[in-house]
């Protein structure tokens, strides 16, 4: 029984070390996180993780911001709400962070919005859907451009290729649920019929029933798939492999050079709106997001000897947009910072240019996307669109 | 009929994934009645470290060896480190531990790999064999063959081999095996270190077609108990038949009921099934003794 | 039979006791706030560990229930206007029903094919309330309007503390009766020999059932208080790992004892927030942990702790 004594004892000590961590002194400003490390988000909350770190690093290495060192907080939510909301109110009650960016996916920003709110801290998400800030919360802001921008890009390149029936098939998960719904709301708008519709598990691993079906509507001219992680470059193989020739077009959650990597020769034509990041060293000299973009692919690859991937962009967006805002603050009061967050313009970032206002916290439009084409393994830029 | 015919090769080609994954259930269950959760672990395993060593400029059948080495080494520590020492719990204490066991392999995955997806180059090319207006991918066949090569060297050595005679024997009374002199101790021990080989070799050969990452385990862990479950516990050739069906179950369903409800129209039939056959479909009923 | 009753009640006592002076030593609201946890999920626990621990019945799929109660108090105020107050009862019948339905064929199955029975069940729920979009809100999730009670908005972790709390209380009591009532001690021989119960006359199939329906309602009050405590559900609240999680917390804590339902779930509420010291190896300590408990604890936290205290009695 004395191994009994020894695991209770470590319990103990374990719980009270719980207790005891968080109540460090210390005069800096602590920065809030709360982010899907683990979990079907990973790859969101991964790379948003390594972003915020290299770059607090950077920061505090250059001197911090207004004489103080940043102290990031980074919880991991595993892609559950409820434990994101848990977290929430930790770095607001117990690590009284002053600001925050953060929650990976729709659900779990959703579930921290209230906590940010009622503290009065600013909240800056990296997460995609446009209930985040429509309608118009004080604190909340968000980085990554919305799925109904992402719709209404894929259906004006359709437009311009005389494209106007399509097939969508999404992904049950979050993100291609939320896409699916925005591009079904978008498409009557601007003249764009959907004939049918399939969708998908987030972990299938055979998407070829659902893609015989829409092979076999007549009148499809393209086909969409909203969705991210593995998903699409299945849907993307099964497409080759059923031998299916009409145009396909992914959706900015597969902005990774990853895709490309899975899918293989099967991604060969397709294409997808995402930022300029994913193109970084292809832009012309004269784009104003190329030095900025350029910096942080080369930084993120050397530091994490991973390929630049669009999420990490928008943590790296959030966590300068806020870093700024101090600076004009002069202060890291949350009041102060919402405020000048708020009166964020011109921003360049790895996602766009950024004009916030009091009625949008986002503060991109249509032309930060791209669309792009997997031409020979690699993106390239479409233009005219 | 060709719409039929592709919504048939798409049941196989998951189906013989679940097959393949189910199929390290029964051993591990037939020996010490535990169903392992830890099993999809083992399949992860398998595609990851292939993946990883192959990286690192290593051939791939080597790579995939060595995954397969591996994993049968993590297998045998788990029932030298976990199971052994709480041998005399309660089969749902055991069952917990595996639980324990798959949550802790996942933790370290993502330390020791990345939380990224990977794939893997297919054993003959990735061009689709046509038959019939449908298209089945070459390595959907290697997964379908490797199952029933499974089975059959199974059911070699479970009724061949003075060893799989001890297994049975430990299977039916455990206390009477051991009366009669076997070592049932090394018989669990075995039967971990079989059914973590068979998870890694099923990771090896699904990942060209479902890809991997550090936390793909759980929903073929799901998937293979259930196929496991509706074949009958225990019976490996029952295990590779409920794979096959449940695969169908969701291809079918997908292809004609409707694409949101395919995994629930999947179940629903499970349930049907197991409510009219309560043992499964080649499971034999135990009889409870007073 | 005075001090038999004092006995019993015990243990609810002292949880009591413990509930009240606890935040004395609260730094914070997030402390509320895990407290509040911890209590949601042990009532959850405490029905799953009726069925389990006292019927040996396993569930894979209790999740499903922790969200129909949790959908309720979402869906009806905001599709139907109805009160909250009323959809946490309306959501208890409904979660009944459901438990009744499916209760009566599928606990004929036994052991493991109840338990894959059980899991598809959990999912089956899961699958609905990511598709039924227009009605659920979809994978997102959707917001749930806060609890009015008396014209009183109810707010703020301290008072979901107390709510909670007092909830696990009286859910407490009324197991541990149930456990002495003559339906208890049914269940309990029918834990113990399946035949022999049967040959004593016992109605199984009802006894089982009704067992079912009782732990089911206990789920699903405890979904909606989380719901309504968190303001925003999603249908993760009803997976397949929620429902493990909840076998966990049956099992690590007792299987049979209703304070271990409350250690379990504390422990499994607690843990995850102090491993995140360390970091990247969070989820690889917490599987290390259960093992290491299961290894050394093995008939659970409560019932290995009691019998090593009355061996030092001895």
């Amino acid at each position: 029984m004395k191994a009994l004594r020894c695991v209770m004892a470590a319990t103990a000590v374990g719980l009270f070390g719980f207790l005891a961590a968080g109540h460090e002194a210390a005069a800096q400003i602590k920065i809030g996180s709360v982010l899907s490390v683990s979990g079907p988000a990973s790859f969101l909350g991964d790379p948003e993780k390594r972003t915020l770190e290299i770059y607090i690093d950077e920061i505090n290495a250059k001197g911090g911001i207004n004489g103080q060192k940043l102290q990031l907080v980074v919880y991991d939510d595993a892609g559950s709400a409820d434990n994101a909301r848990t977290f929430a109110t930790r770095l607001v009650e117990e690590d009284k962070i002053v600001a925050m960016v953060g929650g990976s996916t729709t659900g779990s920003t959703l579930a921290m919005i209230p906590v940010f709110e009622e503290a009065k801290i600013p909240f800056i998400s990296l997460a995609g859907a446009i209930q985040i800030i429509q309608p118009v919360r004080s604190w909340v802001f968000k980085t990554p451009h919305t799925d109904k921008m992402a719709c209404e890009k894929i259906f004006a390149d359709l437009k311009a290729r005389n494209l106007t029936t399509i097939a969508l098939i999404s992904g049950t998960d979050a993100f291609g649920k939320s896409m699916r719904d925005q591009c079904v709301a978008v498409a009557p708008g601007v003249g764009v019929a959907i004939a049918i519709e399939e969708s998908y598990g987030p972990r299938d691993s055979d998407m070829t029933p659902q893609l015989t079906n829409i092979r076999n509507k007549p009148g499809v001219q393209a086909v969409v798939n909203p969705g991210f992680g593995q998903g699409p470059a299945i849907v993307t193989r099964n497409y080759r492999q059923l031998g299916i020739t009409l145009p396909l077009y992914q959706s900015h959650g597969v902005a990774s050079k990853q895709f490309i990597d899975l899918a293989g020769p099967a991604a060969e034509g397709v294409r997808l709106p995402a930022a300029a990041l994913l193109l970084a060293d292809k832009l012309p000299p004269n784009d104003p997001q190329k030095s900025v973009v350029v910096n942080y692919s080369r930084t993120y690859q050397q530091k994490t000897g991973q390929a630049v991937s669009t999420f990490g962009g928008h943590a790296y967006d959030g966590l300068m947009i806020l870093v700024e805002a101090m600076q004009r603050a002069k202060s890291a009061d949350p009041a102060k910072v919402r405020d000048e967050i708020e009166k964020t313009k011109g921003y360049v970032g790895t996602g766009g240019i950024v004009n916030m206002s009091p009625t949008d916290h986002m503060g991109l439009d249509l032309s930060a996307f791209r669309m792009l084409e997997i031409k020979g393994g690699d993106w390239t830029l479409i233009t005219g669109t | 009929m060709a719409e039929l015919l592709q919504f048939v090769f798409s049941g196989l080609t998951v189906g013989a994934i679940y097959a393949l994954v189910a199929l390290g259930f029964t051993l591990i269950y037939k020996a010490s009645d535990i169903i392992n959760f830890a099993q999809g672990e083992f399949v992860m395993l398998g595609g990851m470290t292939t993946v990883f060593v192959a990286q690192a400029g290593v051939s791939l059948p080597l790579a995939a060896l060595i995954a397969v080495i591996v994993t049968t080494a993590i297998g045998l520590a788990l029932h030298r480190f976990a199971i052994e020492p709480a041998r005399e719990a309660t089969s749902v204490a055991l069952i917990m531990i595996t639980i324990g066991a798959s949550i802790f392999l996942r933790g370290m995955a993502q330390i020791v790999f990345d939380r990224r997806f990977h794939s893997l180059p297919p054993l003959f090319g990735a061009d689709p064999i046509q038959f019939g207006g449908a298209a089945i991918l070459p390595q959907s066949l290697v997964v379908l063959a490797s199952a029933t090569a499974i089975v059959i060297i199974l059911w070699l050595f479970i009724e061949r081999t003075i060893f799989g005679k001890a297994v049975i024997a430990t299977a039916a009374n455990r206390l009477a095996a051991r009366l009669i002199g076997v070592d049932t101790r090394r018989i669990v021990a075995f039967s971990f270190a079989v059914s973590a080989a068979i998870g890694a070799t099923a990771g090896v050969l699904i990942t060209p077609i479902a890809l991997t990452s550090y936390d793909a385990g759980t929903l073929l862990a799901l998937k293979g108990f259930a196929a496991a479950m509706l074949g009958g516990i225990g019976s490996a050739p029952g295990a590779v038949v409920g794979g096959i069906l449940i695969g169908m179950f969701e291809a079918l369903a997908a292809g004609y009921v409707s694409s949101n409800y395919k995994d629930a129209v999947a179940f629903l039939i499970i349930l049907i099934v197991l409510i009219a056959i309560p043992q499964g479909l080649f499971g034999r009923a135990k009889i409870e003794r007073v | 039979m005075r001090n038999l009753l004092e006995i019993r009640l015990l243990p609810p006592l002292a949880v009591a006791a413990i509930f009240v002076t606890l935040p004395w030593f609260f730094p914070s609201a997030y402390y509320y706030r895990i407290g509040a946890l911890v209590f949601i999920f042990a009532l959850a626990v405490a029905g799953l560990n009726l069925l389990m621990g006292f019927a040996g019945q396993v569930s894979l799929g209790h999740a499903g229930f922790l969200g129909i109660g949790a959908y309720s108090v979402a869906v009806g105020p905001a599709h139907l206007g109805m009160p909250s107050w009323l959809c946490v009862f309306a959501g208890a019948a409904l979660s009944a029903i459901v438990a009744f339905l499916v209760g009566r064929p599928i606990l004929r199955l036994k052991g493991h094919y109840l338990a894959v029975a059980t899991l598809g069940f959990g999912l089956l729920v899961a699958i609905v309330l990511t598709n039924e979009a227009g009605l659920t809100g979809g994978p997102d999730g959707m917001t749930v309007p806060r609890l009015l009670l008396f014209g009183w908005s109810v707010r703020g972790s301290d008072v979901w503390y107390w709510i909670t709390g007092a909830t696990f209380i009286v859910g407490f009591v009324l197991a541990l009766n149930l456990m002495k009532s003559p339906t208890g001690r049914a269940l309990q021989a029918i834990h113990d020999s399946e035949i022999a119960a049967r040959l004593l006359g016992i109605d199984i199939a009802r006894k089982k059932l009704a067992i079912f329906i009782i732990s089911a309602v206990y789920a699903s009050v405890a979904g909606s208080y989380l719901a309504l405590f968190n303001g925003h559900v999603t249908p993760d609240v009803a997976g397949f790992l929620r429902s493990i999680e909840l076998v966990a917390m049956v099992v690590l804590g007792g299987m049979g004892s209703i304070l271990g339902s409350l250690v379990g779930a504390g422990l499994l509420v607690v843990l995850p927030q102090a491993l995140t010291i360390f970091h990247e190896y969070e989820q690889a300590l917490l599987g290390l942990i259960l093992i290491v408990f299961m290894i050394f604890l093995r008939r659970g936290i409560v019932p290995s702790v009691a019998a090593v205290v009355s061996g030092w009695r001895k």
